[in-house]
């Protein structure tokens, strides 16, 4: 039972992770119809800045509350510009193109961070610097909590939270609901599509660099290819959330990390990775929009 | 339609042309290959390797050269690909004619570039595959480090006669070629000793959550844990399972042989053992130049990979000076015929079956250090 | 034919090993690109989990091979007539059990549409690539060599570049036949207007799978091939990256032409070769030139069109 229960925490935190990278996903699938497939290496490119901000800032040697929510900020501060600047370059030039051009574009991008990751960060795995003393917080017999599990947590609600009122209660979200519904609509009722779309590659992609963050605290390894999988996962996290749904991504990531954990834990850690993709090919096939998507029709 | 074809045309006589240009062979240097992943999942490892060696290299040059030439290293990433592995021996082989191989690290790699090797008759010297395979393809292969059978023994008979372990639990990388053969072997000894393996778990690397495994091996109640991966994953593995209040001691094998087990591992890893090549608190000096020097050069300190890349440059160049040419029949009876060549990873001797018998260390992770703790001599 | 045979006597002579083996991985990614082709392009179902059945053959072959094919072979006598008669065996068994992974992946995932079908096979490539990295009789993370421990004198690698190219021409040509047939045209029209075609009466899962099968059938062929010529393999050379590779060839061939990607795989696998001066800035530069063809022209090299104008019905249906 107390297996179960640390098995349990587990996979929430990692959950939470795949949640906010998800999210990112998602917004951008919603306006865009496109799986831009960077996304992980966004998430990446925030665990490597925060590595340099730490160091640029000087906080590396002294953890600090104070010098983690510096360097959360600093980081998602630059991974939003470069999804801004993604978007820009990779994807608006392909707007008309189809479906294929743009996901093929999107692939070369996803290649190009990660070798050029590679060659300008080395392709060494680094220390992700302590920003947070680990201590344990609450201890039930064997299942034990630490700070650092409970501040990712907390941090990824935070966010969403914070997310979720941006989409629901600000204008912005709400020209971001519109295009996701109907583009040329939203575009003919004055709304700036592309001013839209660029703001929701930034918020995804300052999401995603906060998950790369929270994961430097908790699991403090970091490498120019951390990306590929986390990335692919989230995505399936998505899908199985509902692709588009704001709330199906969080469902989607923390349901995953369970699935992912349990299975890990008792049956065999050979699939883990598998997982994913085995989930993944399940809901297409008996619920294709996911936990909380609308069924489409599609008009003839 | 014309114009699509034209282009077509253009693009492949250019690349047949550019292909056509380049290399060749040089009057006034010797030229030696190296195969290595410098870029994709194990570039780590590759880049190490290449720079241990480029460093032994250079030094040499700064020496004189060999048989009054210097050397030149001609790199070709195999972007860790098996099949990759191959063109870059052959491209290495036809275009650079390169008088001897070196790689490749990881052991899958280094069997698809021997059979080329062999075939093209040029010495081939692999500085950490540890699959016996590899040198079985030929007798131009050859290897400067240990093979999994001695290493995965060392481990199991330590932890039995030291720690007095019975129950083991197992921690793999299914992923790696190195970590599999290795646990295999170690799976084998414990057996033979009469010992039982309680968990068996895997991990893929570039994971970094192990949570899982961990607690499932918890559950198991182990003496002892081996995990024969690589330095990239075993700082995590140590600190989750010490978060998850393992407190038996983690063993394992030259994968752990990295700055970075210490930097990543933090406190997580005191009081760990695991085997490898050289002990760098050793009061040879050789291996305290090699280390002061290479963190001169590069700004790290040396991983094992590093220093067996430097070790084979080594091997390499003292078996051209004995061979007196660069003929590939003689210089490859010289490799064979390596014997207490003083390297900073040990005394070195290649044996009948081209793989290197040194003595092994045992190292044990205390006050934040490698500390030596026992040598395993290569009986 | 005589070209053929020309290839076959002269191209040890003339070129050396690098080259030919070049070339041999030219004619692979041909198979396997036209294969691709005809269900990305040509059928409009976007599959990008290829490289699994590429994988599948490889090793289903390979397996065949070592365990069975070596005792076969050392009984027979390993004539050059005998190792004629034997090739053909273990690159259609390759494409058999890929055919059979294909249907397997098929039926399912045929029913999703666009992005949808295309994670669900890139799912299905990794789950391919993982099982059979767990499989320790093909030698799991070592790799497996393309020898028998038991039959060690036989030589199982196919050397003969004019025999990759042999089954190159065949493949392509099988392939072609069957798109540029009457028949053939109802995979466009299930490319072109899905609904419109099943209302017309064009049974399109059956269409689909169909398309499915044969593609992932010359999938496993290619496979096979390059587990025979490489003589050893490993489940990394099989991941996405390398059903990725397959994509680019299709997508900058030009979606739906069988002559786009054919010069479009040649080009692109030659090409990391070319770019071996560069070092360490060969992967990037490969990606910066993916990215920037399909936003220069995103439309590919030859769009649907076909190279030479060899076949005339191409498009949407004539008379």
């Amino acid at each position: 039972m107390e297996n179960l229960l640390q098995q349990l925490l587990n996979g929430v935190t990692w959950g939470s992770i795949y949640a906010l990278i998800a999210l990112g996903y998602t917004m951008v699938y919603g306006v865009l119809r496109l799986i831009n497939f960077a996304h992980g290496e966004v998430y990446m490119m925030g665990a490597m800045t925060g590595y340099y901000a730490a160091r640029w800032l000087g906080v590396a040697g002294t953890p600090s509350v104070a010098g983690l929510v510096g360097v959360l900020i600093a980081s998602m501060i630059v991974c939003g510009l470069l999804g801004a600047l993604i978007e820009r370059v990779a994807y608006r030039p392909l707007r008309g193109a189809g479906r294929l051009a743009p996901l093929i574009t999107a692939i070369g991008v996803s290649l190009l961070l990660q070798n050029a990751g590679q060659l300008v960060f080395g392709a060494d795995p680094k220390f992700f610097p302590p920003l947070l003393e680990s201590h344990e917080v609450l201890r039930a017999g064997e299942v034990a909590i630490s700070n650092i599990q409970l501040t990712v947590l907390v941090t990824a609600v935070l966010l969403m939270g914070a997310l979720e009122y941006i989409v629901q209660r600000t204008r912005f979200g709400r020209a971001m609901r519109a295009v996701s519904y109907d583009a040329p609509a939203a575009a003919l009722m004055g709304v700036p599509v592309d001013r839209v779309i660029t703001g929701t590659f930034v918020l995804g992609s300052m999401l995603a660099a906060a998950a790369g963050i929270l994961v430097g605290l908790a699991n403090p390894k970091i490498d120019p290819l951390m990306g590929l999988m986390p990335g692919l996962k989230a995505f399936v996290a998505a899908v199985l959330g509902g692709i588009g749904s704001v709330p199906g991504a969080m469902a989607g990531g923390l349901l995953l990390g369970v699935i992912e954990t349990l299975v890990t834990g008792y049956l065999s850690s050979t699939y883990r990775d598998a997982i994913a993709f085995v989930i993944l090919v399940l809901i297409l096939l008996y619920r294709p929009t996911g936990l909380f998507g609308a069924p489409q029709t599609e008009k003839v | 339609m014309r114009r699509a074809v034209r282009a077509a045309v253009c693009v492949v006589s250019f690349a047949f042309v550019a292909l056509a240009c380049g290399g060749g062979e040089r009057a006034d240097a010797i030229v030696v290959g190296h195969v290595a992943s410098m870029t994709g999942d194990t570039a780590t490892f590759g880049r190490s390797a290449d720079a241990g060696i480029r460093m032994a290299v250079e030094e040499l040059n700064a020496a004189g050269g060999v048989l009054g030439k210097k050397l030149e290293v001609v790199t070709e990433d195999d972007r860790s690909l098996t099949e990759e592995a191959r063109t870059a021996a052959q491209k290495l082989i036809q275009r650079d004619h390169i008088v001897a191989l070196l790689g490749e690290v990881a052991s899958s790699r280094s069997l698809a570039a021997a059979p080329e090797a062999q075939r093209a008759k040029v010495p081939m010297i692999s500085p950490g595959s540890t699959n016996p395979k590899v040198t079985a393809v030929g007798d131009y292969i050859f290897r400067a480090c240990f093979i999994d059978p001695f290493q995965g023994a060392v481990m199991a008979r330590f932890a039995a006669d030291e720690l007095k372990a019975k129950r083991f639990a197992i921690l793999f990388d299914f992923k790696q070629d190195y970590s599999v053969g290795l646990a295999e072997f170690f799976r084998d000894t414990v057996k033979k000793m009469g010992g039982e393996i309680v968990a068996d778990e895997r991990y893929t690397s570039g994971d970094i959550e192990f949570r899982a495994q961990l607690t499932t091996i918890r559950a198991a109640t182990p003496d002892a844990i081996f995990v024969p991966g690589y330095y990239t994953e075993l700082g995590l593995i140590a600190k989750q399972a010490r978060e998850l209040g393992i407190t038996v001691p983690l063993l394992g094998g030259d994968g752990w042989d990295s700055e970075k087990t210490l930097e990543i591992g933090g406190s997580a890893v005191e009081g760990y053992f695991f085997s490898t090549h050289y002990a760098a608190d050793s009061d040879n000096p050789r291996v305290q130049e090699f280390v002061k020097r290479f963190t001169e050069r590069y700004g790290a300190t040396p991983d094992a990979m590093a220093a067996l890349g430097y070790d084979t440059a080594g091997i390499l160049a003292d078996s051209l000076k004995r061979a007196g040419s660069t003929e590939g029949a003689k210089l490859r009876d010289a490799v064979a015929g390596t014997a207490n060549f003083d390297g900073v990873t040990g005394k070195i001797s290649i044996d009948g079956n081209r793989n290197a018998r040194k003595d092994a260390v045992v190292l044990k992770i205390e006050g934040g250090k490698f500390r030596y703790y026992r040598t395993v001599s290569a009986e | 034919m005589l070209a053929l045979a020309a290839l076959h006597w002269l191209a040890p002579l003339v070129l050396n090993p690098y080259y030919a083996t070049i070339l041999a991985r030219i004619g692979i990614a041909i198979i396997a690109a036209v294969s691709l082709q005809l269900v990305n392009g040509v059928t409009g179902q976007f599959s990008i989990g290829h490289a699994g059945f590429m994988g599948l053959g490889a090793y289903a072959s390979a397996a065949f091979s070592v365990y069975l094919g070596a005792a076969l072979l050392d009984s027979l006598g390993a004539s050059g007539l005998v190792r004629f008669l034997y090739f053909p065996l273990p690159l259609v068994c390759g494409g058999l059990v890929a055919a059979a992974a294909g249907l397997v992946v098929a039926v399912p995932t045929l029913r999703l549409r666009g992005d949808y079908l295309a994670i669900a096979t890139l799912g299905a490539g990794e789950i391919i690539r993982i099982a059979i990295l767990n499989v320790d009789a093909v030698g799991g993370a070592r790799g497996f060599s393309l020898a028998s421990a038991s039959h060690t004198a036989v030589d199982l690698r196919f050397e003969s570049l004019a025999g990759v190219y042999a089954v190159a021409a065949v493949s392509v040509a099988a392939i072609a036949r069957l798109v540029y047939s009457g028949g053939g045209l109802a995979f466009r029209a299930v490319r072109e207007d899905e609904i419109a075609a099943e209302s017309l009466g064009v049974p399109t899962t059956r269409v689909k799978v169909e398309a499915f099968l044969v593609s992932s059938f010359f999938a496993g062929v290619a496979g096979a091939l390059f587990a025979h010529t490489e003589g050893y393999i490993h489940t990394n050379s099989f991941g996405f990256v390398r059903s990725f590779e397959l994509v680019a060839f299709v997508v900058l061939g030009g979606l739906g032409s069988l002559s786009g990607a054919i010069i479009a795989a040649a080009v692109l696998t030659a090409a990391p070769e070319l770019l071996r001066g560069l070092g360490e800035w060969r992967m990037v530069l490969y990606s910066v030139l993916l990215i920037a063809t399909m936003i220069l022209r995103p439309q590919g090299l030859l769009g649907q069109r076909e190279l030479l104008g060899l076949w005339k019905s191409h498009g949407a249906a004539r008379s």
